[in-house]
């Protein structure tokens, strides 16, 4: 019984130390445009950045067409998301995607390129 | 033991990784009365209050009049409620709800329905099949959650008055106070009565019993979007009082004789309930949740001579954590709970008490990748004084193949004592001596002391497939959706009524009992506001009993549901009207065994199909006042002899347990319902 105490503070200690440790906030939330148009852009912007690893939380929004997400800052930064989500096709203020990708969108999701 | 702390070791080690993800809260669009999400993963349908609307309604019981995945029996002479039934299993092999906190357990199985009032309810959600492991182990065949109205959103005032003409009285009146936007308060009251005993079907005994009951609930809420901390406090109280039987019947001079056949049935009952909750501040996704219940349920009732009294204390509390697994397409939810149930019962004055308590924990992985597959897969180790130490898995599993279609699957155990008593009570309106055999083929093999009522835990499986599709006739929106659904008992508490019409017999299972069931449901909106919803179901429920394998004792195999309903346009005053009927046509029911009676003391083997009617309007004067009235049963359909034997209610062939269609027959009702937002 000792132990099984032991074990279970010490798994919450080294969790904690790791935590103070960090500078980088491992619950950042950043926001930035994505162009795109419908809801099927929606789900592709969203997937694409849920892929890059430390991306916790993503939503697109049709109207704003502003991409709301959670990231940790340890694992990733916002340049890797806005390319991850170019060579899914969309552009973002900085990274642009390439005609090819742009080209396989679905017909609707074509949006006007600035 | 060690095992059990090893497992939340392991709990914790996990919690510790993931501090890292996020619940989304989902916004539903959609204003229909049942709500069916193509993408959530369990096979849930939310009714609306709206659709509560829908019928007289004037309590749970009687809410699910409207909806296929449900069906509802007929209230009995005897307690004048009605008991339902998913996947062809009967109200205790669900787990009932309010709030996610146990509402319909134990002492309350018979009767808890009708405890809480239509109006107080803001949704109900029906899950068909295995549910979350979340809530516990017994659930088998579903889950119904009801959600009750909301302090924070509540009308500041409403009033509902109601009455038909089976002599019933309700009246329900709500009030509402805001302290901030972030404290209220509600008050809810309901009373009703039945005053005059009415025979419409002249046995001389009562159709549906007199009585009347109170009951009161003051709750709290609190939510401060800014801290991220919600909280809700209950406390309910409730007396029920029913008296039934012979016409002539006065309990002052009766009671407990044989002058006159009657029964009184007393309920006091008092609840109260907390919540509180945190959302992470930084992290949406990541949640933690502590409820707490607490209930006293004390019934003291005589049926005839016989006597049956059961108090159950029961205390449930659950920790819960809600967090992600990398990001928000892998969430989990964790915790323990504990239940405690202190029961005081007594048949015919023997003591049948006990005492059962268990601590468990669970965990339940979700993946939605937000597109077309979401699966969960939960398990939960729980250690009962009675049940022992034992896991119980469950598994959902969701995929869209088209855009607007949705497939499901799933499977999950249960395991429950059951209630013999509390959840046949009907039985005692019968000279049925009931008997508890504690190993069938040896009757004199008594070792099973452990158990409740010498029985074994009830342990069944439950599988189940559902397929629905989407689609355009003629641009109106359509739905089809079959699901078919299977229960595997390994061990079930047998109620035998097939032996002999003396007895009730309870035994363990030695053998086979599933129930099978098959729905296949049409909705179609043929106009603008005139929309249809159907349902064939087919039920394939049987048990080998002593005797035998048979199907089930009052189970149609066949049913057919149909549903109309029509609103007209709102006009600028905010009028319109709305008009709905409902039909429901149930195939032939095997009848409990009585061919040992003398010829006019018999039921046949089989039952008649039948249909009933039922309509409501409603016309709808402002945002604060409307008026509804309709009918039940418009067609007068009627059980023949409600009661065996009610010539001789103490001799040895008076059964009024027997119930299977109704037993009143038709029955209008008006009512009006007076809101100020």
């Amino acid at each position: 019984m000792k132990n099984t105490i032991l074990i279970i503070l010490v798994s919450f200690l080294v969790f904690n130390a790791n935590a103070q440790e960090r500078n980088k906030n491992k619950n950042a939330k950043v926001e930035f445009q994505v162009n795109g148009n419908c809801e099927m852009c929606k789900k592709r912007i969203e997937k694409a950045s849920m892929k890059v690893s430390g991306v916790k939380s993503s939503i697109w929004n049709v109207d704003s067409r502003i991409l709301k997400l959670i990231i940790n800052e340890e694992k990733t930064t916002v340049l890797d998301i806005q390319k991850a989500v170019a060579k899914a096709g969309h552009d973002t203020e900085v990274s642009k995607a390439n005609d090819a990708d742009y080209a396989k969108l679905h017909a609707c999701c074509q949006y006007e390129r600035k | 033991m060690k095992n059990i702390i090893l497992f939340f070791v392991f709990l914790f080690a996990i919690k510790s990784f993931s501090q890292d993800t996020l619940k989304t809260i989902k916004v539903q669009a959609d204003r229909k009365k049942i709500q069916k999400s193509l993408k959530i993963t369990t096979n849930t349908s939310v009714l609306t209050s709206k659709e509560l609307l829908k019928a007289a309604c004037c309590n749970l019981a009687e809410s699910f009049e409207t909806n296929p995945s449900i069906d509802v029996s007929f209230s009995d002479a005897l307690t004048g409620t009605k008991q339902i039934k998913m996947l062809g299993l009967t109200g205790p092999y669900l787990m009932i709800t309010e709030e996610n906190l146990p509402l319909v357990r134990g002492a309350s199985q018979a009767y808890g329905l009708s405890f809480t009032p239509g109006t107080w309810v803001e949704s109900i959600q029906i899950t068909k099949g295995a549910g979350s492991v979340v809530n516990g182990f017994e659930s088998i065949s579903g889950q119904i959650n009801t959600e009750l109205l909301k302090p924070l959103k509540d009308n500041r005032l409403f009033i509902n008055t109601y009455a038909s003409t089976d002599s019933r009285y309700e009246i329900n009146a709500h009030a509402n106070h805001k302290f901030s936007p972030k404290l209220a308060t509600s008050f809810y009251f309901h009373g009703n009565t039945r005053i005059s005993k009415l025979d419409m079907n002249d046995d001389e005994f009562l159709d549906s019993p007199i009585g009347k009951q109170v009951n009161f609930t003051n709750r709290w809420q609190y939510a401060n979007a800014e801290t991220g901390w919600v909280s809700f406090l209950n406390f309910k109280y409730l007396k029920d009082e029913k008296q039934t039987g012979d016409v002539m019947f006065n309990p002052d001079i009766d009671k407990l004789t044989t002058n006159h056949w009657g029964s009184q049935i007393k309920t006091y009952r008092f609840d109260v309930a907390s919540k509180i909750g945190y959302v992470f501040k930084d992290m949406p996704f990541q949640s933690i949740g502590f409820q707490n219940a607490f209930n006293k349920h004390n019934q003291k009732s005589y049926f005839g001579i016989n006597t049956y009294d059961i108090q159950q204390d029961s205390y449930f509390s659950n920790l819960i954590f809600n967090s992600i697994i990398n990001n928000t397409n892998n969430k989990f939810a964790t915790g323990i709970n504990f239940t405690f149930d202190k029961y005081a019962e007594f048949v015919n004055l023997k003591d049948v008490g006990r005492i059962d308590y268990s601590v468990g924990t669970f965990f339940e992985y979700t993946f939605d990748n937000t597109d077309k597959i979401s699966y969960s897969i939960g398990g939960r180790i729980d250690s009962h004084n009675r049940l022992g130490v034992f896991f119980t898995p469950r598994f959902h599993f969701r995929y869209n193949p088209f855009e607007k279609s949705v497939f499901r699957f799933s499977a999950g155990r249960g395991k429950r004592t059951a209630n013999i008593y509390a959840e046949n009570q009907q039985l005692f309106a019968s000279s049925r001596v009931m008997t508890v055999l504690n190993d069938a083929k040896n009757p004199l093999n008594v070792n099973n002391s452990k158990y409740a009522y010498g029985l074994n835990p009830e342990i069944a499986w439950n599988y189940g497939i559902s397929f629905s599709q989407n689609f355009m006739i003629y641009e109106k929106k359509a739905e089809i959706s079959i699901d078919f659904y299977r229960t595997d008992f390994q061990n079930q508490a047998v109620v035998d009524l097939y032996d002999s019409p003396q007895k009730a017999l309870f035994y363990n299972l030695d053998g086979k009992s599933v129930a099978n069931s098959m729905q296949f449901e049409f909705n179609y909106e043929i106009k603008k506001h005139f929309n249809l919803r159907s349902a064939y179901k087919y039920y394939d429920v049987s048990t080998d009993y002593l005797s035998g394998n048979f199907e089930n004792p009052m189970q149609a195999k066949h049913r057919f549901f149909g549903n109309l309903e029509y609103e007209s346009c709102l006009n600028e005053e905010g009028q319109n009207w709305k008009l709905d009927a409902t039909i429901n046509w149930i195939g032939s029911q095997r009848l409990p065994f009585t061919a040992s009676n003398p010829i006019k003391d018999r039921f046949s083997e089989f039952s008649n199909a039948f249909s009933t009617l039922n309509v409501q309007a409603t016309l709808v004067f402002s945002k604060a006042f409307e008026i509804y009235f309709g009918g039940e049963n418009i067609t007068n359909t009627r059980q023949e002899r409600a009661i065996l034997g009610s010539d001789n209610p103490f001799g040895s062939n008076f059964d009024a347990s027997i119930v299977y269609q109704p037993i009143f027959g038709q029955m209008f009702y008006a009512g009006l319902r007076y809101t100020i937002e």
